[in-house]
């Protein structure tokens, strides 16, 4: 049984965590409004450039001359996977879905006898993967020091994958992400970049006759490497908003844990008190008696 | 009063005009062109250069690099990878993308030594730049490129 002083410890330091749980909650509640605004303003340029490239690669895809980055180099042996987690911790299940993804992906693809490269965005998938698949690692990428995500680092992502993808390094790249659907629902996403994917619906209704100038492969040409860093970027900024509408839903549940905790402890604390009470007066009237 | 067409110009991170525009004038990749409304539907590739859009509430200027314009029956959306009121484009601005841009001509020499296609590509995209820069009256100081 713990002394009355142990519970009135305990009780102060789960009040202290509390408090931190709240903060941290009303911080990712304030910074998920900031991801979700910017998210949204990223989704009308997103939205076109698909429309666009998935309309031009309907009417070139066909051809021989089609860019490798449309039609692949040809076979799937050696693929990248590019895994993007949050920096910091403490939200919930957020980074080990994504990482539970994309480890399953891998042992699906290593079982099938591909090869297999795993580049990270975000300190926590480096570490949750390094101890089983450390080996595959090709490459990791710091955001850390970064405050609020910028199309410049989607395009350095974007220009390594290309120059990887120029060196022969890889044929098949596929990112990993949380969509964020709301702040207690994040979908871990698996979406192939390289070769280029489009849903067919998208073409259909970019189906319009456009005149192209200069033609249509180099327009193709200049726009499938931009595509390639646009969906990064959206990747980048749903993943941001996730991150945080995670962590602000681990904090509340934390928080009301606390308070739970609190509520457990101090009636733990009222009875000890009341026992040691009554103790007390039992031991005065029993040695009044045996006066 | 001319007819007018909806406008809308957005970068990846933001939208950052949508208005009714009487006529677009926009730096295309194979030379400039203004769009008005009831044009052909047409994609073009920028060059970086000055788009101009004339709207009921006078002329705006915009320094766009990369990216494409979409023309259709229903409206002119340019997309470009960067855009930014001209207004607002301080030679810090411009040296950065210079910089850039001459970076990537440097590296287009080394890895595509015997393509001319690359390097040209990489070499027209800095003279586009510092020809804006001369336009938009800020100094391009190529001699420290």
């Amino acid at each position: 049984m713990p002394s009355l002083k142990d519970l009135k410890n305990r009780i102060e330091s789960v009040k202290n965590t509390r408090k931190i749980t709240k903060a941290m909650q009303m911080v990712a509640a304030a910074k998920l409004r900031r991801a979700q605004e910017a998210a949204e303003a990223g989704r009308p340029y997103a939205e076109r450039f698909n429309a666009v490239l998935s309309g031009l690669a309907a009417s070139v895809g066909g051809s021989d001359s089609a860019p490798k980055l449309l039609s692949g180099t040809g076979n799937d042996q050696v693929h990248l996977l590019v895994v993007m987690t949050a920096e910091r911790g403490l939200c919930g299940g957020f980074n080990s879905s994504i990482v539970k993804t994309a480890r399953a992906k891998a042992q699906q693809l290593l079982a099938q006898g591909k090869t297999v490269k795993i580049l990270t965005v975000g300190k926590k998938g480096r570490e949750q993967l390094k101890r089983d698949l450390g080996h595959l690692s090709v490459g990791h990428v710091d955001l850390s020091e970064v405050k609020t995500i910028g199309y410049v680092n989607a395009q350095n992502i974007a220009r390594d994958l290309l120059n990887r993808f120029d060196a022969g390094e890889f044929d098949v790249a596929t990112i990993f992400f949380n969509r964020f659907e709301s702040v207690i629902s994040q979908i871990p996403t698996v979406q192939q970049i390289i070769p280029a994917k489009f849903e067919q619906g998208e073409a259909d209704a970019a189906a319009t006759l456009y005149d192209y100038e200069p033609d249509e492969e180099a327009i193709l040409a200049d726009l499938l490497p931009r595509g390639v860093a646009t969906q990064i970027f959206s990747a980048l900024l749903e993943n941001a908003a996730s991150e945080q509408g995670a962590r602000m839903s681990a904090m509340d549940n934390a928080t009301r844990n606390a308070g739970d905790m609190i509520d457990q402890l101090t009636i733990e604390f009222n009875r000890s008190r009341q026992a040691v009470i009554t103790n007390e007066l039992i031991e005065i009237i029993s040695g009044a008696e045996a006066l | 009063m001319a007819e007018t067409v909806q406008f809308d110009l957005v970068s990846p991170e933001r939208s950052l005009a949508s208005l009714q525009a009487e006529q677009v004038q926009i730096p295309g990749a194979a030379g400039d062109m203004t769009a008005m409304a009831g044009h052909a539907p047409t994609i073009t590739t920028l060059r970086p250069g000055v788009l101009r859009v004339t709207g009921p509430a006078g002329e705006t200027e915009y320094v766009v690099t990369g990216g494409f314009a979409e023309i259709t029956a229903d409206g002119i959306s340019v997309l470009a990878e960067r855009a930014i009121p001209r207004a607002e484009v301080t030679q810090e601005h411009l040296n950065e993308m210079l910089k850039a841009a001459s970076d990537a001509l440097n590296k287009a020499k080394e890895v595509f030594k015997n393509e001319p296609g690359p390097v040209d590509d990489a070499a027209k995209l800095l003279a586009d730049m510092v020809a804006m820069g001369t336009h938009i009256g800020l100094d391009p100081n190529v001699s420290n490129l």
